[in-house]
C-alpha cells in the first residue's frame, strides 16, 4: 500500500488506510486495556508471567485465527476451523494413546486431516462457486460429528514421547519473578506460542510483502478488478482456504498439545471466537481489509477481557459470553462507522477534485 | 451462450418443471422416501395407541416428523425473509430462543421456581417473550440495517451472547412448570391425536401465507434483496424493510422457543434448540431459494424444513447417534448444493447442448 502512496495513485497519501487504522485502533485499546487491569486491578496483571499466559493459553487460538483472517480478508468466511481442531486432536489423542503411534506421524496426521478439509473446501468455494458459509458450515457439521464417531468419550493421552512434548517449556530469561519465600519462578512460554509466533509472522510477512499476498487483498477487495489486473481469482481464493485449512489442523495440534487430551466437546465455539478475534483485530468481512499482527492482538484483547472479568469476581459462566458479545458489538460499530465517514469523505473529496478539473 | 430449443416438446414441461423451486426440496423429499420404503417399509406405519395419561395419540415415524419438524418449519418462516430481504443469515436465533423460553418460564414461574402454580397466564407470557425477542430482532436488524454489518456478523453476538442471557434470566435456576396446561403446546392437546406443534406451524405458515399474499411485504422484500439503491430510489426505505423482516424473525423464533419450552416444561439453556440454526439455515437453502438475497418461495422453505426433519429421523432410526448426525447431514449437504452449483448445473447443460447439437448434425447428415 505504501507504494501506491509514493506514487501518487491513492488520493490521500497523509492518511492511513483502512488496514492500518483499525489495526492501531485494537492495538492502542489491547494496551489501554492492560495498563488499567494493571493499575486498578493490581492481581498480577504486572507480572510478565500473566503477559505470557495469555499467550500460552491462546496459541492455538493465534493460529486458528490466522487462517480466519486470511479467508476473510480475501472475501470469504471459514466456520469449520474449530471442528478441525477437535477432529485433529481426538484423532491424535486416538492415536497416540490407543495405537502407541509416535509424535511425528501424529504431527503429519494433523496435518493432513487440515489440508484435506481445505482441499475440499477450497475446491468447493472457488471452483464450483458455492457459498463459503455453507460449505464449511457442513464441513463444521462433518468434523464435529467425525470427532464422536472416532471416539465419543473424553480420555487422557498418556503417551510417554507426547507427555514430554507437552510438558517442554521454554524459560525466557530475565522475567521471572522471585515469589514470597525468595524462590525464583522463572517465566515461561509453551512449544505452542512459538508455533503460533513463527505462523503469525510468516502470515504476516507473506501478507504484506509477496505478491501472493498482495493478491489476497485485491481478490477481497473487488473481483472484477483483481481479474482485470490478471491476479488468478480462482486459485487465489483456493489457496486462502487450503492455508486456512493447514493452519487449523496445525492449530489443532497446538490446541492438542496445550490441553493432552481428546473429546469431542473440544473447541467448542473456537470459529466464533476466532472470528471474532479478526474482526476485533481490524479485519473486515466484507474483504480486502486486514491485518496479521491486528489479529495477534485481537485475540489477546479477547483473553485479556475474560481474565480481566474472571478476576473482576464475576465468577458465573454467562459473564464471559456477554462482555465477549459487547465488546464484538462495539468494535464492530465503530468499524462501521468509520468505514461509513470514510466513504463519504472519499465521495466528497472525489467531487471536490472533478470541480477542480472542470474549472480547469 | 447455450440457446434453449423453443420447440414445444413434453420434455420442455419437464424443464420447466425443473426449473421450480419446489423441485429441490420435492426431489430431495422423495429420494429420502423411496430410500426409506427399500430399506424399511415400517416406517410409514402410522398406529394409533395411548399414551400415559390415555390419550389416545397417533405414533409413528412420520408424525414424530411432523412434530418435531414444527420449530424448525416457523423459524424458515422469518428465516427465508431474513435471507432475501438483507443477503444473509440469522445465526442467532437458537440462543434467541433459549431467551424466549428463558422469559417464558421467568413470568410463569414468578420468583420460586418450583412454583406450584402458574404466577400469569400462559397468553400473557407469551406476549412478554414475544416482545422480548422482537427486542432482540430489532436489534439484530438494526446492526444490519443501520450500521451495514454482515448479517452473519451482527447476528454472531447475540449468538455469543444468547445463551449466557438466557442463563442469566433465570439466575441460572432451571425452572419447572407443574401445570399439566402448559404442557399441551408442545405434546398433545387431550382428544386430538395429532401433536399441536402441527397446528401451531400449519397457523404460522397460513398467517405468513396470508401476509405475502394481501401485503406489499413479499414485493418490498423482494426488491430490497435485489437491489437495494434501485428500491430506495423507488421509494422504499430498505433499512426499514430489513429491520422488519429481524423483527418478524423475532415473533417465529419466540414461537418456536414457546413449542420447545412446553415440550419439557423446562429449560436447559446449553443444550435448548442447539444447532437449530444451522437446520434452519439448511432449510432455506434445501428450498432453493438464494442465500445471497432477493427471490424467496416460502412453501419450497417449509418443505425444506420437513425435509432435513426427514433426514433426521431417517438417520435417528438407522441408530446413529445425536453426536455423530452432523457428519451425515453434512454430506447430504454437501452433495445437495453441489449438485446445485452454478458451475455443475452449466456442466450439465453444456453436455446435453452437446448431445443435441450432436443428434442436429446427425438430422442435418441424413438430410
Amino acid at each position: 500500500m505504501s507504494k501506491t502512496n509514493k506514487d501518487g495513485f491513492l488520493k490521500a497519501p497523509s492518511k492511513m488506510t483502512d488496514t492500518n487504522l483499525l489495526t492501531t485502533i485494537t492495538i492502542t485499546v489491547f494496551f489501554v486495556m492492560y495498563l488499567c487491569s494493571i493499575l486498578f486491578l493490581k492481581q498480577g496483571f504486572l507480572k510478565p508471567q500473566a503477559f505470557l499466559n495469555l499467550l500460552n493459553n491462546n496459541a492455538a487460538l493465534i493460529i486458528l485465527s490466522c487462517g480466519m483472517s486470511l479467508v476473510m480478508i480475501t472475501g470469504g468466511i471459514d466456520i469449520s476451523v474449530g471442528g478441525v481442531t477437535s477432529l485433529v486432536s481426538m484423532c491424535c489423542a486416538v492415536y497416540l494413546d490407543m495405537h502407541g503411534g509416535n509424535i511425528i506421524v501424529s504431527m503429519l496426521l494433523a496435518i493432513a486431516i487440515g489440508l484435506a478439509f481445505g482441499l475440499v473446501q477450497g475446491y468447493l468455494v472457488a471452483y464450483l462457486e458455492i457459498q463459503p458459509f455453507i460449505v464449511t458450515l457442513a464441513g463444521m457439521f462433518f468434523a464435529r460429528g467425525m470427532t464422536t464417531i472416532v471416539n465419543n468419550k473424553p480420555f487422557n493421552v498418556e503417551n510417554e514421547a507426547f507427555v514430554k512434548l507437552k510438558d517442554t517449556r521454554v524459560i525466557i530469561p530475565f522475567l521471572g519473578t522471585t515469589n514470597k519465600k525468595g524462590m525464583y519462578i522463572p517465566a515461561y512460554i509453551e512449544i505452542g506460542v512459538v508455533v503460533a509466533l513463527i505462523v503469525a509472522a510468516v502470515m504476516f510477512v507473506v501478507l504484506k510483502w509477496t505478491k501472493t499476498g498482495r493478491g489476497f487483498y485485491a481478490v477481497g477487495g473487488n473481483k472484477q478488478s483483481a481479474l482485470m489486473l490478471g491476479v488468478n481469482v480462482k486459485k487465489t481464493v483456493f489457496l486462502s482456504h487450503l492455508i486456512c485449512g493447514l493452519l487449523a489442523g496445525i492449530g489443532g495440534f497446538v490446541y492438542f498439545m496445550h490441553v493432552g487430551s481428546g473429546s469431542p466437546s473440544h473447541a467448542s465455539g473456537a470459529e466464533m471466537n476466532a472470528i471474532a478475534s479478526s474482526i476485533i483485530g481490524g479485519t473486515m468481512l466484507t474483504g480486502g481489509v486486514g491485518n496479521i499482527a491486528g489479529t495477534v492482538f485481537g485475540v489477546l484483547s479477547l483473553a485479556l477481557i475474560q481474565n480481566v472479568v474472571s478476576s473482576l469476581g464475576l465468577q458465573d459462566a454467562w459473564w464471559t459470553g456477554i462482555t465477549i458479545a459487547a465488546m464484538l458489538c462495539i468494535f464492530l460499530i465503530v468499524q462501521s462507522i468509520i468505514i461509513a465517514r470514510r466513504k463519504k469523505a472519499n465521495l466528497s473529496a472525489g467531487k471536490e477534485e472533478a470541480k477542480t478539473d472542470k474549472a480547469a | 451462450m447455450p440457446q434453449t430449443n423453443n420447440d414445444a416438446k413434453p420434455a420442455n414441461i419437464l424443464a420447466g418443471l425443473l426449473k421450480n423451486q419446489l423441485v429441490i426440496p420435492l426431489a430431495a423429499l422423495l429420494l429420502l422416501a423411496l430410500f426409506n420404503l427399500i430399506a424399511d417399509p415400517s416406517f410409514f406405519k402410522i398406529t394409533l395407541s395411548q399414551n400415559s395419561n390415555g390419550d389416545p395419540v397417533l405414533n409413528g415415524y412420520l408424525i414424530t416428523i411432523l412434530d418435531f419438524g414444527s420449530e424448525l418449519a416457523i423459524l424458515a418462516l422469518g428465516m427465508t425473509l431474513v435471507t432475501a430481504a438483507s443477503g444473509g443469515q440469522d445465526i442467532s436465533v437458537g440462543a434467541a430462543m433459549a431467551i424466549s423460553g428463558s422469559v417464558m418460564l421467568r413470568v410463569l414461574c414468578g420468583s420460586d421456581s418450583r412454583a406450584e402454580t402458574m404466577q400469569a397466564p400462559i397468553i400473557v407470557a407469551f406476549i412478554i417473550s414475544c416482545v422480548v425477542a422482537m427486542l432482540f430482532g430489532a436489534f439484530n436488524g438494526s446492526l444490519v440495517a443501520f450500521f451495514r454489518i454482515q448479517p452473519m456478523v451482527a447476528t454472531l453476538i447475540l449468538f455469543t451472547a444468547g445463551r449466557s442471557i438466557a442463563a442469566w434470566i433465570n439466575h441460572n435456576e432451571l425452572p419447572i412448570v407443574k401445570d399439566p396446561g402448559f404442557g399441551y403446546f408442545g405434546n398433545y392437546i387431550p382428544g386430538i391425536p395429532i401433536p399441536t406443534p402441527f397446528f401451531i406451524a400449519v397457523g404460522c405458515f397460513i398467517i405468513m401465507w396470508a401476509l405475502l399474499k394481501f401485503t406489499t411485504l413479499s414485493l418490498y422484500v423482494q426488491s430490497v434483496g435485489i437491489n437495494e439503491k434501485t428500491s430506495r430510489l423507488n421509494g422504499l426505505n430498505p433499512e426499514f424493510i430489513k429491520l422488519m423482516t429481524y423483527v418478524i424473525l423475532g415473533v417465529c423464533v419466540s414461537i418456536a422457543g414457546f413449542i420447545k419450552v412446553s415440550r419439557l416444561s423446562t429449560i436447559n439453556y446449553s443444550v435448548i434448540a442447539k444447532d437449530i440454526e444451522m437446520d434452519a439455515i439448511l432449510a432455506v437453502a434445501l428450498g432453493g431459494n438464494a442465500l445471497g438475497g432477493g427471490k424467496f418461495s416460502m412453501g419450497a422453505s417449509v418443505l425444506g424444513a420437513y425435509v432435513i426433519q426427514f433426514l433426521t429421523t431417517t438417520l435417528y432410526k438407522f441408530g446413529v447417534s445425536a453426536d455423530a448426525l452432523p457428519a451425515y447431514k453434512a454430506v447430504v449437504v454437501i452433495l445437495l448444493v453441489t449438485m446445485s452449483a452454478p458451475a455443475v448445473r452449466e456442466k450439465i447443460n453444456a453436455l446435453k447442448n452437446k448431445k443435441n447439437a450432436g443428434k442436429q448434425a446427425s438430422a442435418a447428415g441424413n438430410a
